[in-house]
This record gives C-alpha cells, structure tokens and sequence, in this order.
C-alpha cells in the first residue's frame, strides 16, 4: 500500500429530503488498494459511491482526491470513473465505441484513442468482440465492457457498484478473482460496493461496514472477522452467535442464565454486550465431555443438518439457539437429535462486541 | 429384450412428431382465424371509409374537367398533375412544405425540452402534467383556433404586450406568424407525447455513465439522450409534420388571403373553381409525401410507437 491517500471523506453528510443516507462519514482510501463498502442494501454505500463519483453532491462535508477538493464538481470534472451496476454500456455504440467514448470526449488524439482502446480490449480479453453491439453481448462480456471503458481513461481511482451483482455464482466468483489480478495490473484504487460479505471478504484489502447511513468498521477482513466493532458487524460478516450477556470483569462476561465465561473486552463492569462465537469455532460433545479448561455451554441438539463438507448442529440453550458448524467425517457418529449435548471452544475465539 | 424394444421405439416415434407437428399446425392456424376475426370490424371500417374513398379520388384525378365545372368519368389523362408543375400551384406546395417544416421545427425545440423535464419528474408530477398537455383536446379544435383570432387581433392580448414592452401595437392575425403560432400550438401535443414515450424509456444510468464519461451536459445529450430518443424525435416530428402539410382549419382562421396552404386550395378546387380533378391530384400528391415520410420512419428502425 503507497502511503498517498487517494480518497479522503471527511465529515461527509448526506440527507434526500427527510431521509439521512450518509451520517458523517470520515474515510480515507489509500492509493493502490482494493477497498469493498459492505452493508445491506439502503445502508449508504451506493450514495457514499456516487458522492465520490459527483453523481451525488454532499450535504455536508469535505471530499478530496489525491489531495484536491471535488465535492461540488460535476462528474466529468473528477479524475475517477465507475462501472454501473447494470454496466450502463451504450445501446446504440459498439463495444470499441463504448470503450473509446471517454477518450473521445476528453480529446485525446485519435491515434492514441485506437492505441488505447485496442489495449483495453486486450486487458479485459475481448478481442474480436470490438465491432459487436452491447446488446448483443452475454452478461460477463458486458461486464468486461464496462470495465475497460472506464479503465481506458485510466482514472486516479475506479468506483464500481455492485458490479457483479447481475452474475450467476460461478461466473461471479470467476470475476471476482479477475477483478483482484486486474487492480494489481493496474496498480490504481478500486472502491467496491457490494452487500456480499463473502464477495467483500474475498476481494478487499481493507473493508469498511456501513448500516443506516453510519461507517461503523474499517479494517481488513480478518480485522472485521476476527474482531467485529459491534453487534451489527459481527452479524452481518459471516455467521455468528450472540451470546447476551453483561461485563462482569475485563475479562469475563456473565450470560444471560447465569453462566460465566471468559472474554476480553474494554467495555465498563455492567455493561450489556454479546459474546459472539462463530458456528466453526465451536466444538459439540456429548454432555460432559467438553476439553478440560475449555469455556462451554450445556444445551439439547434439536436439529442437524447435512451440508456434504459439513454438518450444521442446532443446539437449544435455555434463552436461544445455537449454531456448530463441524467438519462432515464420514461414519462419524456424532450425538442424535434429541441428546443433551455440551457445547465448546477454545478460550480466545469469542470476541466481546457492543450495541 | 432388444429385439422387442427396438420395433416399438422406431414405429412411435415418427408418429409421434407427426401428430404433434399437425397439431401444432392447427393451432397455429386457429390462432391467426382468432386474429382475422377480431381484426375485421377495423378492416371492414378502413376498406369502406378509406380504401374506396382513396380509389374514388384516384380515379378522379385522371378524369376530365367539362366547361360546365362538372367532371367527365372518360378521356382519361394527367392533365390535372401536369398542373401541379404550374408556378402558382408549385409557389403553394411550397410554401406549405416550409411552414410544415418550420412547424415541426418549432414543436421539436419547444416539446423536446419539456418532454425531458416530463420523462425526469415523479411520476405524481408525471400525470398531472400529462394531464395538461392533453387538456386542450377536451375544447373544440375549431373553437382554440378562434381563441388565437382574439389573441392576435388588433386588440388582442398579444398585442397589447407588445405595446406595454413599448414595441408598439402589433397584430399578427392573417399574416403567416399567426398560421404558424396556431399550428404550433395545435400540434405541439403530438410532438411531446412520443417524445416524453421514448426519453422516458431511456435509463437515466446512461446519461449518468456519460457524464461519467467526461462528457458535458450538451455532450450527453449530442452523443446519447438524442441518438437514444430519435425514434420518438421521428414519430412526433411526423404526427406533426403530416397534418400541418394538410392543415386547413388553422390557415382559414388565422391566416391571410394572400398566403394560401395546400389544404384550402385543395378545398377550392373542389368547392369554388369546380376543379375535382386538381383537387383530386393534389391531395394524392400530398398522401405521397406522407407515405414517403412514415416509411421513412419505419425505414429508420423506429421501435417506439
């Protein structure tokens, strides 16, 4: 990661009429990474998107590129271009066409459009396609379009909204690796929205969380993983189980029944927090046999399910649900619905998370 | 076991695809009798007030004039086109085809603009506003143009704008503006309604990816919000084209003596110089530019409309 910043957001506010869609926003983007704005949808992270595009003009708040303030320029004034979530290609232009527009506008001699173009067609593998239609291309093609047309104008930094999104699965995962390798060719910043959290996990250097209009975490996806800000960001990142509880010391956290396990948090003694444990991380015995030393939960299996590579187990604790994910060993055989069952882990594979 | 599969396998089959072929047949030919049946109460109105009445005219415009003003069915001849190439009749045909062409003009740059803010409102915005642009059609065609011969007069309501900007009195009524205001305003619906069809069909994504682009406003809509709405630009630049060509309510009331139009010098030839076959000649002259121009359209890849 160059040490230059490419995008800095600061204090960025944005309101549609009664609606908060941005909420004072701090974000910096350094150059050269491969940054992935997660959330559900309706959380901000289209509009933060195109704030920095200039297809949305803030409320309030500062927005540099590369130093220089561009919060209130028009899109064609902004050294960064995106890739629709639709791809947004040009019906009525060819794919050469579609690709050469914004060399086209920007003036660029004719010689080194063609030069550019031909070059972008190669980078995104479409050579022989250049004279087809948009309309008359599959959906990865498309994609692939709307990519080179705007990495041709090689901008300081690429926004892309869910720009995998209209894909099936295998294609998309195929894509998601492309788009990985693509940005390291390039060596530019790529800011990526999606509501994927794998897509986020796979793809990113560094992710940042956003719900109802709030930047909750920014870290890289083990950080998001490993150690969630809150509640709504451990939920959200993959699966998880919130154990309610309050702190009781630095390092312990009384649940809900009573039960007392180790967690480290920073929160105040008495405060609410949930233990979330991650359905992998936690380990189903028959009642008792628990590993010494090891934290556990005594609970009833109610359901188990088959997934091939795994087995999920649901386990029935007195106040809620909860979820073991194991290895599938054939001919295992494993406690039967119905069993009392203890379920472990290892003592620092739970994280402490607030509201 | 293969020898008692085999034979039973290759016997069905074909019958099989031949049966479902026939059937398929026949329902295709069920459907188009549906079609046929439901079609004709509109075939049946065209042939008898449409198709006869053009064939009535045809016939009409190689007959013969008597001296008595009546029209001779016999000494068949294009006597009546060769009268269309006459200075005073090429002087109309003319003159028509350029207010035509003003008029369309004119509609195309007043409706384009608001076609666009239409296509971009909310659509509660959206209908109210459609609603206005219909509102006129609910009064009389004939009833507006008399409007406009108030507004124009000598002590109209145009005029006395102009005298209180201090340009002193105008009137405009029997001059060719006033014909020219009244089509325009007459036809201007047509010209907004396919437009404000075929921009709002456009993704606005698109528009948002040129300016992405690098391109200006006026660059987005050179390169794309008007390459995209030219089939409603062709469509509503038609609707308004054809009836101004032909247009003889609004010239009778606004305009002059001095400048007559296509459509009521075709009326005088059949009413006052008791020329049918002139009259007959030119109207099909006149449903010539018109076809020319919708197959044009058509030619164009037009899909809207």
């Amino acid at each position: 990661m160059s040490a230059s910043t490419a995008v800095t957001i600061t204090g960025i506010t944005k309101r549609f009429g009664d609606v908060l869609a941005v909420d004072n926003m701090d974000l910096t983007i350094a150059d050269g990474e491969f940054f992935a704005l997660l959330g559900p949808s309706g959380c901000g992270k289209t509009t933060t998107l195109r704030m920095i595009a200039g297809l949305e003009f803030p409320t309030m708040g500062s927005l540099k590129i590369f130093g220089e303030e561009v919060g209130t320029l028009p899109p064609n004034k902004r050294p960064v271009n995106t890739v629709f979530q639709s791809y947004s290609l040009f019906p009525h232009m060819t794919v050469e066409q579609n690709i050469a527009f914004g060399l086209k506008m920007q003036r660029v001699p004719k010689a080194d459009i063609n030069r550019r173009t031909g070059e972008a067609i190669k980078l995104v593998q479409l050579e022989g396609l250049e004279a087809r239609r948009s309309t008359q291309l599959s959906g990865g093609q498309q994609q692939r379009v709307a990519l080179a047309r705007a990495l041709v104008n090689s901008p300081k930094v690429l926004l892309l909204d869910e720009p995998l999104g209209a894909l099936d699965l295998k294609l998309r995962q195929q894509m998601q690796r492309e788009l990985k390798i693509l940005q390291r060719e390039v060596g530019i910043s790529f800011v990526f929205v999606t509501h994927d959290q794998e897509e986020a996990l796979t793809i990113a250097d560094r992710i940042g969380v956003m719900n109802e209009g709030k930047l909750l975490q920014v870290g890289t996806p083990e950080e998001i993983y490993e150690r969630p800000a809150n509640r709504f960001v451990a939920n959200f990142i993959g699966q998880t189980n919130l154990l309610d509880g309050t702190v009781e010391s630095k390092d312990t956290v009384c649940l809900a029944n009573g039960t007392r396990i180790p967690g480290q948090s920073s929160f105040g003694v008495g405060e609410r927090v949930a233990v979330s444990l991650r359905p992998e991380r936690a380990s189903l015995h028959r009642l008792g046999d628990g590993p010494d030393g090891h934290p556990s939960i005594d609970g009833r299996l109610e359901q188990v399910t088959y997934l091939g590579n795994a087995l999920i187990y649901m386990v029935a604790l007195d106040w809620m649900r909860l979820e073991v994910r194991t290895e599938n060993h054939p001919g295992a055989s494993g406690p039967a619905v119905g069993d009392e069952v203890t379920v472990s882990w290892e003592p620092g594979s739970v994280s402490v998370v607030g509201d | 076991m293969t020898l008692l599969d085999e034979p039973v396998y290759e016997e069905e089959i074909p019958e099989v695809e031949e049966a479902t072929l026939k059937f398929e047949a026949a329902a295709i030919r069920a459907e188009s009798r549906r079609g046929f049946l439901m079609a004709l109460p509109a075939y049946a109105y065209l042939v008898t007030f449409f198709a006869v009445p053009l064939v009535i005219v045809s016939v009409y415009s190689f007959a013969t004039r008597n001296r008595y003003g009546g029209t001779d069915l016999s000494g068949w001849n294009l006597d009546a086109y060769r009268k269309l190439g006459e200075p005073i009749v090429r002087d109309i045909l003319f003159r028509s085809l350029w207010i035509a062409m003003l008029t369309t003009f004119i509609c195309l740059l007043i409706g384009y603009p608001f076609a666009y803010f239409l296509a971009t409102r909310r659509p509660a915005v959206r209908n109210l506003m459609l609603v206005f642009v219909m509102i006129p059609f609910w009064s009389n065609f004939l009833v507006r143009n008399y409007a406009w011969r108030v507004l124009l007069g000598r002590n109209g309501l145009v005029s006395d704008g102009f005298e209180l900007v201090g340009l002193g009195p105008r009137e405009f009524l029997f001059t060719r503006t006033a014909v020219m205001i009244g089509l325009v305003y007459g036809f201007l619906p047509f010209m907004i309604l396919p437009l404000y069809a075929s921009i709002e069909r456009i993704d606005s994504s698109l528009l948002e990816a040129s300016r992405d682009l690098y391109a200006s406003g006026w660059q987005t809509f050179r390169r794309v919000l008007l390459p995209l709405s030219m089939p409603g630009v062709i469509a509503g630049s038609i609707l308004t084209f054809v009836p101004s060509l032909g247009a003889y309510v609004t010239p009778e009331i606004l305009g002059g003596a001095k400048s007559t139009l296509l459509g009521s010098y075709i009326v005088s030839q059949f009413l006052t110089a008791r020329n049918w076959p002139v009259g007959a000649s030119l109207s099909f002259v006149l449903m010539a530019v018109m076809l020319v121009s919708t197959v044009a359209y058509f030619r164009s890849g037009a899909r809207n409309l």
